[in-house]
């Protein structure tokens, strides 16, 4: 409770004595990039062949002459909408962005940067934090979306070359039943997703003590903990959101 | 001017500060000595805000800095220059990014007037050609003089050091020590060196605070040091051979 305490106190802290606009409009660009553009290629390889994956081992699972092929890009679908690209990849989110930021910060406190920026009237918090959350909540749906659509492509293009499904039948089974509330679901959850992971994630970074050791400690407590928070939450919201 | 008075601070269990005073005057180099483990440097971070005394106030020209609210605080901050002692030059940045980091962020200067001025700041620190280079491409002492430029570069009323010299060689310690002496007397800026660099304390200590166990033990000058007549700090001063036959 004191640990939860403290950091909601470092959540208040990133919003008061900010610095001008333009200030942070160049931080979150440059975090945009740093966070976004340099994950999707991890985030297009590993949800293609998840959903690749998927489509071999739900044809595998489909024993039953009754049931039609077109239910594994169904299944493919839902998979990637609900779970795969929100939360698999928030916990590749957590352990490649998450554990860099807490690295990256924790360095920067035992190096004294921080006390620099605070020394020079700065509130380091503000600084470096608020960007990092702004650039997580902007660029984490967007990964999503491309995981989304990739773990699709990559289930099509293994279904259709080694001959499980037919083109006709996966464009079928991805249309057949589709409620679009799910997008709106898989968004919800990749925003509330990328705030937990880049906000404790900074919290553990922030308050490294000590030298390299300990920066490691931080990085990888900020994926432990981040990884467990966003799977108690991926449970809450499903209850919240999809329950009847 | 600086004044501190009666600060405290302790860890846990352990009193690290106990009631040190003391003033730190304008346009002079003032020296915070003692032996490592003795408190210098908490001492340094309570007067620049880093750390929060448990009691005593710090004043920056009659302001009261402890007491201060958020606002006042930031204000007299953006009057501080600071070298640290590892330089904490930002990784992420070239040497030109890093001088100019507190003109961009505490000033409204235009482009062209920040790189002059940046320029100027490394150029009286004796650095020229390196603006583009990274923090990991500089060897040690130019990390610091970058580290001065630095804190310069907005043009402080107060220059706080922290170890300045520490791991740098005899002829380069001696360049930083010159250097922060000379930009204290040419600013006019109050500094304030944390030190235990006896080379430090004969080449710039114009008045000298000793610290010993938290305590202040002693004030006075780099004249007077020798005869001093404190059993801790002839004990300090005389560590070494060199010194020892000073004496």
């Amino acid at each position: 409770m004191r640990e939860f305490g403290k950091y909601v106190l470092f959540l208040g802290s990133l919003l008061v004595r900010r610095e001008k606009f333009k200030t942070y409009y160049q931080l979150i660009l440059e975090e945009s990039i740093q966070i976004g553009v340099k994950s999707t290629f991890l985030f297009i390889l590993v949800s293609t062949f998840m959903g690749a994956v998927t489509t071999v081992q739900t044809s595998f699972n489909l024993v039953s002459p009754f049931v039609p092929r077109f239910v594994i890009s169904q299944v493919v679908r839902d998979m990637a909408i609900y779970e795969l690209a929100p939360t698999i990849m928030a916990i590749i989110f957590a352990g490649k962005v998450g554990s860099s930021m807490a690295g990256g910060i924790g360095t920067m406190k035992i190096t004294e940067q921080i006390d620099a920026l605070e020394v020079m009237g700065i509130n380091s918090s503000s600084y470096l934090v608020l960007p990092k959350i702004i650039a997580s909540v902007l660029m984490f749906p967007l990964l999503v979306v491309v995981a989304g659509v990739c773990a699709i492509f990559g289930g099509y293009l293994v279904g259709t070359l080694t001959g499980i499904v037919t083109p006709t039948e996966y464009i079928q089974g991805i249309r057949y039943a589709f409620d679009p509330y799910t997008i709106k679901f898989a968004l919800t959850k990749s925003v509330v997703f990328a705030f937990i992971i880049s906000s404790i994630s900074c919290y553990k970074g922030y308050h490294t003590r000590g030298g390299a050791l300990e920066v490691g400690i931080a990085s990888t407590d900020a994926v432990t903990t981040s990884v467990i928070t966003l799977l108690l939450s991926n449970y809450f919201l499903a209850e919240l959101l999809l329950s009847k | 001017m600086i004044t501190i008075q009666n600060i405290s601070k302790s860890f846990v269990d352990k009193d690290v500060l106990k009631d040190v005073s003391g003033t730190f005057e304008k346009g002079k180099s003032n020296l915070i000595i003692g032996a490592s483990g003795t408190g210098k440097s908490v001492l340094l971070k309570c007067i620049v805000g880093l750390e929060q005394p448990d009691s005593g106030v710090v004043y920056f020209d009659e302001r009261n800095f402890t007491e201060a609210d958020k606002e006042m605080k930031s204000e007299i901050r953006r009057e501080i220059g600071m070298l640290f002692q590892g330089g904490a030059l930002f990784d992420s940045k070239t040497v030109e990014q890093n001088v100019m980091f507190p003109l961009d962020v505490l000033t409204q200067m235009p482009k062209d007037e920040k790189l002059d001025r940046v320029n100027f700041c490394l150029k009286r620190v004796g650095l020229e050609n390196i603006n583009k280079k990274m923090p990991s491409e500089i060897s040690g002492g130019m990390k610091k003089r970058v580290g001065i430029a630095r804190a310069i570069v907005n043009q402080p009323k107060y220059l706080f050091c922290d170890e300045p010299n520490s791991g740098l060689d005899p002829q380069t310690a001696v360049r930083i020590d010159d250097l922060i002496l000379e930009i204290t007397q040419e600013f006019k800026t109050t500094t304030v060196v944390v030190t235990h660099d006896m080379n430090s304390v004969i080449g710039i200590g114009e008045t000298i605070l000793f610290v010993y166990k938290g305590q202040k033990l002693w004030e006075g000058s780099k004249d007077t040091i020798m005869n001093s007549g404190v059993p801790e700090l002839d004990d300090f001063v005389f560590s070494n051979k060199i010194m020892r036959s000073l004496r």
